[in-house]
C-alpha cells in the first residue's frame, strides 16, 4: 500500500530524513517510533504531498507523491500534530467543509458527515464551536476529518499528544477500530502505545530506520536475554556488595551485573544473561554456596522502552514524559 | 471551480462570523460618509453663494461631489485592504490548518483564487455602504449615472490589484500584524509614488508614476475608462496571485 525508497529531506542546514526505506501493506497498523526531532512529521508530510522529498521516492496505493499527487491526496487522510480546524466553525460544518475539500457532495456528503461524527463519537456536539470544545473532543474531530472521506491510508501524526489518560484510551481504541478499512500509520514517541496499537512498528532515529519489524518480534529479539532482580542479605555482619557483584558475574551465562540498590545492609543487583541462556538456577545456588541469604529473586521484563532506548542509542534525549506513560 | 467555490464560502464565512467585516463597514461607513458630508455642504453652501450672488453659475454636481468623493473612497481603500487581506494565509500558516488545505485534492491555484474572490467580495460589499450616500444624490438632483458605475468599477479593480498584493503578503509570513503592516505599506508606496513623480519629468519619474495605483484610478473618477489603466490593473492582479502561487510553492519546499 505504501512504499518509501531512499526518502531523504534535506532543509537548508540539517538532513531530517536520511535515505529511509520501508513498506506498509494493506490494512496494517505501523507505528513509526522516534524521539521528538528523529524526522517522523517530516517523513509523513512527505507522504502527505505537503512537502517533496529532496531525493528517494514515495508511492501510496501505487501513485507516486511527486507524479501524481491527486491521486495520493485522494487516498490519504491526514491528521497533523495539530489538528487542522477552524475554531470559528461549528463541528458539522468543519466537517462538511472537509468533506467538500475531499471531493464529496450531495446526499453522499451529508451521510459520511453523519457517519464519522458517530464513529469519532463527536456527533453529540456538532452543533458545537470547534473553539468551545476541550482537547479531546478537537483530537476526534480530528480524526473524523481524517477519515471524511473513507481513504485507504489513514496518517496519523501523534494522534495521541497532550491528552490525559481517559482521552488517551479513548482515543487508541477509536484508532484500532479504524484498522483493517484504513492502512494506518501513526507516528509516536510513546513506547506503550505502540505497544497496544501496532502490528509493526519503525523505529527511526537522527533520520535513519533503525529497526523493522512486528512488535512481537522487536521485543522479543531482546527477550532472548533474560534480565534478573537479585537481593542479597548477608547470614551475619556486613556483605562488601563488590565482592557479590565479582561472584555473581562469574556465574556462568550471566552477561552483566549492575548494583541498583543498597539499604538495611542487601544489596539489590541486577542480572542480564547472554542470548538464549537461563540463568536464574545458578545465580541461587552461587549465591547460598558463597553463604550469603538470597533474600529475592525476579524476573525483569524487558520492555520495548529499553528495545527502543539501545537502539536508538544513549546520546538521544528521550524526554521523560514519553518513558514514564 | 467548485473547490474556489468551497474555499470562497468558507472565506465569506469567516469574515461574516468574527468582527472583522462587521469593524471595517463601520470605520468605513463613518469615514467616507464624513467625506460625502463634507464635499455634499460645500457644494450647496457653494450653490447658495452663487445664487446671492445674482449671477448663478453653472453646478455640476459629478464634478464637486462625484468625483472627490469616489477619490477620497480610493486612498480609504488603501487603509482598509491591509486588514482584509492580513489573515488570508498568516492565519492558516499559524494554526497549521494549511496542512489541511495542501494535502487535500485541490490545486493551489483553487484555495488562492477562492481566497481573493472573497476579499473582493467583501471588499465590494463595504463599497456597497458608499454607494448608498451617493444614491441619496439621485433623490434631490440629476447627477449622471455613467461616471459614477465607472467610478465603481475603477475602484474594484484598484481594489483588486491590492487585494492580490496583500494576498501575497499574507504568505509570506506566519502573523498576521507583519503581514497586514507589510500590505499596508506596500499600499502607500504605490499611492505617494504619485507625488514623487510629480516632482520631475525625467524616464525614471515617469516610470515610477506609472505604478502609482491612485494615478491609474484618477480616470475612472471622472468617468473615463482608459485600457492603459485597466491593463495596469489586470496585470497587476495577475502579478500579485502570480506571486502569491509562486510563494506556496516555495513554502513547501523549505517549511
Amino acid at each position: 500500500m505504501i512504499k518509501v525508497e531512499g526518502l531523504t529531506k534535506r532543509y537548508a542546514r540539517t538532513t531530517a530524513v536520511d535515505n529511509i526505506s520501508f513498506e506498509v501493506q494493506k490494512g496494517q497498523i505501523v507505528g513509526f517510533l522516534g524521539p521528538n526531532g528523529a524526522g517522523k512529521t517530516t517523513t509523513m508530510r512527505c507522504l502527505t504531498c505537503f512537502m517533496p522529498p529532496t531525493s528517494g521516492s514515495a508511492t501510496v496505493a501505487g501513485f507516486d507523491v511527486l507524479e501524481q499527487p491527486m491521486e495520493v491526496k485522494k487516498r490519504i487522510g491526514y491528521l497533523p500534530e495539530t489538528p487542522p480546524l477552524y475554531p470559528d466553525m461549528e463541528v458539522v460544518e468543519y466537517l462538511t467543509f472537509v468533506g467538500r475539500l475531499k471531493g464529496l457532495s450531495g446526499n453522499d456528503l451529508t451521510r459520511r458527515v453523519g457517519e464519522v461524527s458517530e464513529r469519532c463519537a463527536v456527533a453529540d456536539v456538532s452543533k458545537k464551536l470547534i473553539a468551545k470544545l476541550s482537547k479531546g473532543y478537537r483530537q476526534r474531530v480530528g480524526l473524523a476529518q481524517a477519515i471524511i472521506h473513507n481513504p485507504d491510508v489513514l496518517i496519523l501524526d501523534e494522534p495521541t499528544s497532550g491528552l490525559d489518560p481517559k482521552q488517551i484510551n479513548e482515543t487508541r481504541d477509536l484508532i484500532r477500530s479504524l484498522a483493517g478499512d484504513h492502512t494506518i500509520i501513526l507516528s509516536t514517541h510513546i513506547l506503550p502505545e505502540v505497544e497496544q496499537i501496532c502490528e509493526q512498528v519503525i523505529i527511526i532515529a537522527k533520520g535513519k530506520v533503525v529497526a523493522t519489524d512486528t512488535v512481537h518480534n522487536l521485543t522479543n529479539r531482546l527477550r532472548g536475554v533474560e534480565a534478573v532482580a537479585v537481593e542479597v542479605e548477608p547470614r551475619s555482619g556486613v556483605l562488601d556488595a563488590g565482592a557479590v557483584q565479582s561472584r555473581l558475574e562469574q556465574v556462568s551465562g550471566v552477561s552483566r551485573v549492575i548494583l541498583k540498590d543498597s539499604k538495611d545492609g542487601r544489596h539489590l543487583f541486577e542480572a542480564e544473561s547472554l542470548q538464549g541462556k537461563t540463568i536464574r538456577g545458578d545465580l541461587a545456588r552461587s549465591i547460598v554456596e558463597s553463604g550469603w541469604n538470597l533474600y529475592e529473586l525476579r524476573p525483569v521484563a524487558l520492555s520495548l522502552e529499553e528495545v527502543f532506548l539501545s537502539l536508538t542509542s544513549t546520546d538521544i534525549e528521550v524526554p521523560s514524559g514519553a518513558v514514564a506513560e | 471551480m467548485r473547490n474556489t467555490w468551497t474555499i470562497f464560502q468558507k472565506e465569506i464565512k469567516s469574515y461574516f462570523s468574527s468582527p472583522i467585516a462587521y469593524g471595517l463597514m463601520a470605520f468605513f461607513a463613518l469615514i467616507s460618509g464624513y467625506f460625502f458630508y463634507v464635499y455634499v455642504a460645500i457644494f450647496v453652501q457653494r450653490g447658495m453663494e452663487s445664487q446671492m450672488m445674482g449671477r448663478p453659475q453653472p453646478m455640476d454636481v459629478n464634478e464637486w461631489v462625484v468625483r472627490p468623493v469616489l477619490m477620497n473612497i480610493s486612498v480609504i481603500g488603501l487603509f482598509l485592504i491591509p486588514m482584509i487581506t492580513m489573515r488570508l494565509f498568516a492565519e492558516e500558516k499559524r494554526s497549521g490548518t494549511i496542512e489541511l488545505l495542501v494535502t487535500s485534492p485541490i490545486q493551489d491555484l483553487e484555495i488562492i483564487l477562492g481566497k481573493w474572490f472573497a476579499a473582493l467580495t467583501l471588499y465590494a460589499a463595504i463599497l456597497g455602504l458608499s454607494a448608498l450616500n451617493l444614491a441619496m444624490l439621485f433623490m434631490y438632483g440629476k447627477p449622471d449615472w455613467r461616471p459614477l458605475v465607472v467610478g465603481y468599477l475603477g475602484l474594484l479593480l484598484q481594489g483588486g490589484c491590492l487585494l492580490a498584493i496583500g494576498t501575497f503578503i499574507s504568505t509570506t509570513s506566519k502573523n498576521q500584524i507583519i503581514a497586514g503592516t507589510g500590505t499596508f505599506a506596500i499600499s502607500l508606496l504605490l499611492w505617494v509614488l504619485d507625488w514623487v513623480s510629480s516632482y520631475g519629468t525625467e524616464a525614471w519619474a515617469k516610470v515610477v508614476g506609472y505604478l502609482s495605483v491612485v494615478a491609474h484610478f484618477e480616470p475612472f473618477s471622472k468617468g473615463v475608462i482608459d485600457s492603459k489603466d485597466v491593463v495596469f490593473f489586470i496585470s497587476m492582479i495577475f502579478l500579485g496571485l502570480f506571486l502569491t502561487a509562486r510563494s506556496m510553492e516555495s513554502l513547501r519546499w523549505r517549511s
